[in-house]
This record gives C-alpha cells, structure tokens and sequence, in this order.
C-alpha cells in the first residue's frame, strides 16, 4: 500500500501577544492511497491548523517551523511557494467549513470552478466552462448549464458545499483535505454531502483526511482514524478498531460521552476539566489531569514523562498503559 | 488638503461596524492617559500641540518683534539671524507673526469645533430622542447640509455672512455640524436600546436624567474620535479660506492670511511663503498624530 | 432595475429642492446694504430713495418671500440664473465654460488621485506590516495633513520657478492643466489610498480568499481578479464623498493656479458681493455633486450581485 502522505514531527506555532504558542506539536500522520484517514479532536486541538499546515497555507502571525511532509516524493515544507501554488488545486485541494463564505460573493460560481481548468491545465475560457458546467451536474447540482451563471448568495449551504467539493475534485487530485465539510449544514443534508465525497473521491482515486469533531461522521466514512489532543496525536487506528476498542482513555471518554441510540444512561459522561490553552501545557502528559484511568490504575509516571506513541493492536497509542510494562517502571 | 466633504462617511463608516460600541474607555479614563503617554507618534502629535499652546499663550514675550509693525527698509530679508524667518513684502517679522498665528489656530480648533459638537449634539440628540417627526426633519436637514460638498458649505456660510475671521469660524463650525448630529444620533440611539437604559427606566430614571447620567459619558468616546478628525480639518478649511481672502483679513497674523499674496514671492523670496505654510503643515500633522494616538488608545480595534 | 432607478431618481428631489431653498436663502438672506453698497458710489443722495426701491423691484425683494421663492425656481427651471449684479451680464454666459474647465480639472484630478491612491492602498494591505506599508502610511498621513493650495505652490516653485518645466499661470493649454491635476490628485490619493488599504485587508482576511488560494491560483490572480474586485465595491461607496472632495478642493486649486473655472470665479465673486453669480455657483456644483452621487449610487447597485434590486 503506497503512502501518499506521510507527515512527521510537524509543528506549527503562533506568535501571539502572550508569548509563541505551539498549536501543532510534533504531529505524525499518514495516508495511503484511496483511503479516508479521519482527523477528530475537540476545537482548540489544533486539527484545522494541522490541516492549513499540510497544505502550507497558514497565515500570519502562525509559521510552519518543524517536520516534514512527504508527498510525491518530495517534503512539502521545503518547496517554494510558486512549486507549492503549482500543487495545490492540482494534486493536493481542500475544502472548507463554511461553504457560502469559501466562495468569492461577486463572481459566478461556473467562472470560479473555470478558473481552475484555466490555470492548471491551460484550457480555454470555453472549454473550462464546459468542463464546469459537467462538474456541476456530477456533484448533483441540478439545471448545472444554468445554475453555473448563478451568484455564491443564490446557493443553499448545501449546494454551495457540493461546488466547493466539485472544485476540489475537479483535477482529480491525489489527495483531498476535508476541513469540517459537513459542520455548518443541516443534519439532514450532511449524509447526502459526505456520501458525495467519498464516492466521488473513490471514482477519482483520491485519498482523503477527514477533519471533524463529530465521531459520528468518522464511523460513517473513514478507513483510519487520528485523535488528536492539544496539538498531538493521541491514537491511531483502524476505524473498527477504535470504535470497538478504543486504547487511550481520550478516546474512551470521548466515545464514552457521545449519545448512543438506545441508550439507558441519565447522564452524558462529559470529560471533566477542559483543555489545557496551549500556552500552559502540563508536564507529563497532556490528558493525565483529567484521565480517569491514571486514577483509576494509581499511575504515577503520568504526571511526571510525556508518553510516545506505543504500538497497540491495529495501531498507535500515546499512553503509559499501553507501553510495555518494563518501560513504564 | 483633504477637505473631502465631512470626515463623516469615512469615519461614520467605521461606526456601522457593530465592533465599536459606545462605552467608557478601556480600564477607564487614568488607564487611557496611560497607554496615550506610550504611544510613540502621539508623543510627537502631543508634542507639536504643546508647543503651539505654549507659543500662543507665551507669544508676546517670546515673539523678537511686534508682528504688525511695519519696517519697510527692512522688507523682504532672507532668513538671518536678526530675523530667523526673513521678513514679509512690509519689513514684518515672520517669526514673530508665525508665532502669534498660533493663537488663531487654536482659536479656530476650539471655537469652530466647538459650534460643530455643540450645534451637533444638540441636534443629534434632538433627533434621537425627540418623536418620529423631529427625527425626520432634523435628518433631512443634516442630509441637505450634507448634499453640498464641504467647500460648498463653507463659501455659502461666508457668502451671506460676508469674509472675517469671525463668519468663517462660523462657517467652518456650521459646515462640521452635520457629522456630528448624525454621529451623536446614531450612538444615542444605540445606546438607548440597550439594557442599563432600560434598567435605569424601570427604576423610574427620567429621560433628562438618563440623558446625563448614562447616554452623554457613553458616547463620550466616539465623540472624541470624530472631534480628533474634526480639528485639523477645521484649522484647514479655516487656513483655506484666508488663503482666499474670505476668513481672516490681512494684516492678521494668521497662517493662511499670509499667504495670500504669495505666488509673487515664490521665486525671489520664498521664506515669506514657506514660513506660515510650514506652520499649518505641522500644526495640523501634530492634529493628526495626537487624533490617531487618541483613536487607538480609546478603541484599538478601529485600527489595522 | 428600471424601478431602483426611478425610485433612487424620487430621493434626489427633495434634496435637489433642499438645495434650491438654501441658495434662494442667499439671497434672501443678504442684508439689503450689500445690493446698495453695490450701487452706492454711482447714485446721488437724493435719487438714493428711487435707486433703492427700483433695485428692490428688480430683484423682486420687496414681494413676501414664497412668492420670491416661486419665482427663483421658475427661472432656474427655465435656465435663467439671473444677471451679474457686477457686470450684468447673464450668469449663464458667465459660468458656462468655467464649468467646464472645473470639470476637466476634477476629472484629470479623480484620475492621478486614483492611479497613486489605488496602487499604494493595494500594496499596502498586501504587504501589511513591512517597510512598503509604514512607509506608505507615513506619506499618507503627510498627505492629509498637507494644505491643498501650499502643497500647489510647493510644486509651482519646484517645476515652475526651479526646473522651468512648466508654465507657472495657466497659458490655456494642456500643459497647465498638469500642475494643477497633480496638486489635487496627489493630496486626494492619500485618503484614497487609506480606504483602499483598509478595504483589500479586510477582503485578504476573508474565507475565500483562504479557499482561493487553496485552488493553487497565482497571486496576481488572487489580489487582482478576486480580492481587487471586492474592495472596489467598498470604495465605490465613498467615490461620491471623494469626488465631492476634489470638486471642492479644485475650487482652491483654480485660485492658486489661475486655472479659469467656477471655483475662481466663485470666490472672487463673495468678494465682489456679486450674490447672483455665488448663488449660481452653489446651485450649479451642489447639483452636479447631487448628480454624481446618484450615477455612482446606481453604477453600485449594478455592480453588486448581491443587492437585490426588488
């Protein structure tokens, strides 16, 4: 199974008023070809940024200052800035959150799918178009000849989401960074928008990471999993895997407090405590103060070393109970 | 000279933005004299103003000369060491009259800005506290003043009124007038709608009372921001027109009334043109510099 | 669109009526002195009393004041501005190609204050925070500070008088329309160039652009053919403002430079206490401006796919 991506020990700090603040901190991740990597945290994990880095579009006072990322052969964080414009829409693309906003408010949406075809594949004004319009019915956009004249204002959420993705697609590009797709559209049209993704993805061949907070929509499309907690990856596993048996206690509060049909609990199991801001990390693990197994296992060691990432069944876990007993005395 | 109508739209364009709210300065009134005394260009602003005042209320005895004394062997003198700025086409001092035009500068900063707030607020508030119909009119009125460009304004005030001095302080006031009553409206209004008023109201406050106690201090700050860009345009409209010979008469000391003759003197003895027009010119970026300063240090998000 | 149009053309009377009723105000409101002091050194003592009442009838000043109103509107529709108290030449004559010649000196004004204004506001936000940007702020704000008319006669005695490259009085050429233009359209291009600036930096920050510049566009592309666009739209919104600026600022202008438009004759005209031509003056630039905005208010609306036009 060949990687397309391959990060390691990515970071990426801010320079904020308070001091450097290191959103992404040592992150590895990889993606194989054709397959859905999901990328689930709370907000303030620091996925979305870890998403901007891949593509290396994070603006200041933010900078990419450590790791690689290797795709195609070559680590992205060392090209130029003209080699990485080449890149992007081309072999890597993303796609945003929030749809109407991703769109320029006064260009016609044909136009601006257009100007992809125009650009990276030196098409004509008319053939692009064409290329546009006939993107715009493989999305599901319905009357696409006409909807293509339409004004980013004039789209629901939804359909405005399926242009985004049909740009996004549109080169057939090797990968496909999904920020939140789903997030700020109505429930009932997120099924229909993540089942566009992934078979438009399988079609073209393109592998795909996941960012999302909801569980629900990992269980529903990813191959593997990343949990990422203050600017790490906590776990990493096979889909299945970590919904059957999560390793770190993150994830298994997390899965914990997520509503289940049929369920007969009278209260949610939220994770106590919050986040710890990134300018005051702990030392020792970042989750241990509000692991409910440190307690539950009288560990000491949490508190004082940082855990690596350990091999578990079907994949990593950064944890003391899942390091080899010899290492953790 | 940016007389570009009222500063009005640019500066009210920022007041549409919901992120600036009327509301007492940051930390309150010590903290905000605080961060102005940090401020690095504000420290030149301040430091251009300063030396002004101190000019226009110690002019009579650091001024060398007598500003309207006459001296015609004298006239026309490059700058020398008896006379640092040369002397006009009548033998005057420019030093000493350039220092006296002090005076007049603050006078029109204060006076014209102050007709403009006061006229402005009362018509501000008028309008917003007043009925459905007050409201209108006085908008109507404000839009009508507004429809003329600045220059406009000021040269009808001055043409009824007759050129002096005094009508073109009152013109200049007049025509600052309508920024103000729609600034003073608009954050009146908004001020209104939110809830310690309606507290207050409850509590069985009465509206002149509510009007003191809460609406003036709240809309305190922005008014202050709009006077900052007020001022230098007044001193500028006012230099403007005695440069035209329809505010300030010759032989007053002031900055544009010295100019008025000056195309003649360009080549042959540009002191007598470079001296007052210098003075506006830093009087007015010394304005500038102490209005950002206070715009940053009242709201910092108006700036980027 | 048809309907914004004319709903945009009904706002603009009442202003333009507002307008009609300020400028009948001038002469209403000027002391009935000033017409004699206009007629004073030509009439005996004893005549004074007949000059006087015949001026008063001439002007219609001894007819209540609506009825005077009426009148004035009547002949201003029918394009009769009245006659120059000074000269008593029809006003119309008068002012007619110095309005053009204000015109043309906005116009090459609106265009230099655009080209520096544009360009440095652009370069500003995109290199927000460097050497460009400070430096370009600084000039702005000398910019704003700087007198129109010293800033003319700086650049009078630089090209004129030191390097003789250009004619100091207006010989009627188009070589003297360049000091001027570039007098008002340098000092103009300063608040021009801090809206701009504003304006691209809050459209770079925007979402789409994010999304833009994920497509693997150029950046030429993306500050010229997607954010350019945007910003425009906002300084479209003040265009009348600015215009209205330079039309103002060109009337100082012509003074400095003898440049021969209203703006010259108007302020010599206050001086003459020649209210006839000053009223005209006012009714005729307060009206073009009224024009001007509603062109750009409409161009607006047009250029702007997300207003709805119902």
């Amino acid at each position: 199974m060949t990687a397309v991506l391959q990060v390691k020990g990515l970071r990426t700090q801010f320079a904020t008023d308070s001091g450097l603040v290191v959103a992404v901190d040592g992150v590895d991740l990889s993606v194989n070809e054709g397959e859905v990597l999901g990328l689930v945290g709370e907000s303030g994990s620091g996925k979305t940024i870890t998403a901007l880095s891949l593509i290396r579009l994070v603006s200041a006072p933010g900078r990419i200052v450590g790791g690689r990322v290797m795709f195609d052969g070559k680590d992205l964080l060392t090209l130029t800035e003209r080699e990485m414009v080449r890149l992007r829409g081309d072999r890597i693309s993303m796609v945003f959150q929030q749809p109407k906003a991703s769109l320029n408010p006064v260009r016609r949406i044909g136009a601006q799918i257009a100007e992809l075809f125009e650009y990276h594949r030196g098409l004509s004004c008319r053939a692009a178009m064409v290329q546009a319009v006939d993107l715009l019915g493989r999305v599901g956009i319905p009357a696409p000849d006409r909807k293509a004249l339409a004004y980013p204002h004039e789209l629901s959420g939804g359909q405005a989401q399926r242009v985004m993705i049909a740009m996004a697609l549109a080169l057939k590009p090797r990968l496909l960074i999904a920020d939140e797709p789903t997030t700020a559209l109505d429930v009932t049209i997120q099924a229909q928008i993540l089942e566009l993704l992934l078979d438009l993805c399988r079609d073209t061949g393109t592998a795909m990471i996941l960012v999302t907070h909801d569980l629900g929509v990992i269980a529903q499309t990813a191959d593997r999993v990343a949990v990422m907690y203050a600017g790490r990856i906590v776990e990493e596993r096979a889909v299945t895997d970590l919904f059957d048996d999560p390793c770190h206690p993150y994830t298994r509060a997390l899965l914990a407090s997520m509503p289940v049909q049929g369920d007969v609990r009278d209260r949610l199991g939220a994770i106590p405590g919050s986040v710890p801001p990134p300018g005051r990390m702990p030392l020792g693990c970042r989750f241990a103060p509000r692991c409910a197994e440190r307690i539950r296992h009288a560990m000491t060691i949490c508190d004082r070393e940082e855990p690596v990432l350990y091999r578990v069944a079907g994949g990593l876990s950064r944890c003391w109970l899942a390091a080899p007993a010899v290492v953790r005395s | 000279m940016n007389l570009d109508a009222n500063p009005a739209p640019a500066a009210l364009a920022a007041y549409d933005d919901p992120g600036i709210v009327a509301g007492p300065p940051r930390g309150g009134f010590r903290a905000m004299l605080r961060r102005l005394w940090r401020h690095r260009s504000g420290k030149i602003g301040g430091g251009l103003v300063l030396l002004i005042i101190f000019c226009a209320i110690f002019a009579p005895w650091i001024a060398p000369y007598d500003p309207l004394k006459l001296a015609m062997l004298d006239r026309l003198q490059p700058p020398s060491l008896a006379h640092p700025f040369g002397t006009d086409e009548l033998g005057r001092d420019l030093l000493s009259r350039v220092i006296y035009g002090t005076r007049y500068m603050i006078l029109v900063s204060v006076v014209s800005t102050g007709i403009a707030a006061t006229g402005g607020i009362f018509l501000g508030l008028l309008a917003a506290a007043g009925g459905r119909w007050t409201d209108l009119l006085v908008m109507r009125l404000v839009d009508i003043m507004l429809a003329f460009p600045y220059i406009l304004l000021l040269l009808a005030v001055i043409a009824i009124l007759g050129p002096s001095l005094i009508t073109a302080l009152v013109a200049v006031g007049i025509a600052a007038m309508p920024g103000f009553a729609r600034l003073v409206r608009g954050e009146t209004l908004s001020v209104r709608e939110s809830e310690y008023v309606e507290a207050m109201r409850v509590l069985g406050a009465g509206t002149l009372r509510i009007t003191f106690r809460t609406i003036l201090p709240n809309i305190a700050s922005p008014l202050i921001i709009y006077a900052s860009y007020t001022m230098p345009l007044a001193v500028l409209s006012a230099a403007a027109l005695s440069f035209l010979g329809l505010g300030a008469q010759p032989p007053l000391p002031e900055w544009g009334a010295m100019l008025v003759q000056s195309r003649s003197f360009l080549r042959t003895s540009t002191w007598v043109v470079a001296a007052p027009g210098f003075a506006i010119f830093f009087a007015i970026i010394g304005l500038n510099l102490l209005g950002n300063a206070l715009r940053d240090v009242l709201d910092p998000k108006a700036r980027t | 669109m048809t309907a914004y149009i004319a709903r945009r053309l009904a706002m603009t009377i009442p202003v333009l009526f507002g307008i009609l009723f300020v400028t009948f105000l001038m002469k209403a409101l000027i002391p009935t002195d000033a017409v004699l002091a206009l007629y004073s050194g030509t009439v005996s003592e004893d005549k004074a009393a007949e000059a006087i009442a015949a001026i008063r009838a001439k002007y219609d000043l001894d007819k209540p004041w609506y009825h005077q109103f009426v009148l004035y509107v009547g002949d201003v529709a029918r394009g009769d501005l009245g006659e120059s108290v000074r000269t008593r030449q029809p006003v119309i004559d008068e002012i007619g190609y110095r309005y053009v010649n204000t015109m043309i000196l906005t116009l090459a004004s609106l265009v230099v204050a655009l080209i520096v204004g544009l360009s440095t506001g652009i370069a500003s936000a995109y290199w927000k925070g460097t050497w460009i940007d400070e430096v370009a702020m600084g000039i702005g704000l000398l910019g704003i500070s700087m007198p129109a008319f010293f800033f003319g006669l700086i650049l009078i005695f630089f090209f004129s008088v030191q390097l003789r490259w250009l004619p100091v009085m207006n010989a009627g050429d188009w070589k003297g329309l360049i000091l001027p233009a570039l007098t008002l359209g340098l000092i103009e291009a300063a608040p021009i160039s801090r809206i701009t600036r504003a304006s691209m930096i809050e459209v770079l920050s925007q979402d789409y652009v994010k999304a833009i510049r994920a497509k693997g566009l150029p950046e030429s592309h993306v500050v010229f053919r997607h954010a350019l666009p945007n910003a425009l739209l906002s300084i479209l919104t003040i265009l009348g403002l600015l215009i209205g600026g330079l039309l103002g600022g060109a009337f100082i202008i012509e003074v400095v430079f003898g440049w021969r438009g209203i703006g010259e004759l108007a302020v010599k005209a206050i001086g003459w206490r020649d209210f006839t031509i000053t009223q005209a003056i006012i009714l005729v630039s307060a009206t073009t401006y009224v024009m001007i905005n509603l062109v750009i208010d409409i161009l607006y609306a047009w250029a702007d796919p997300r207003i709805k036009l119902g």
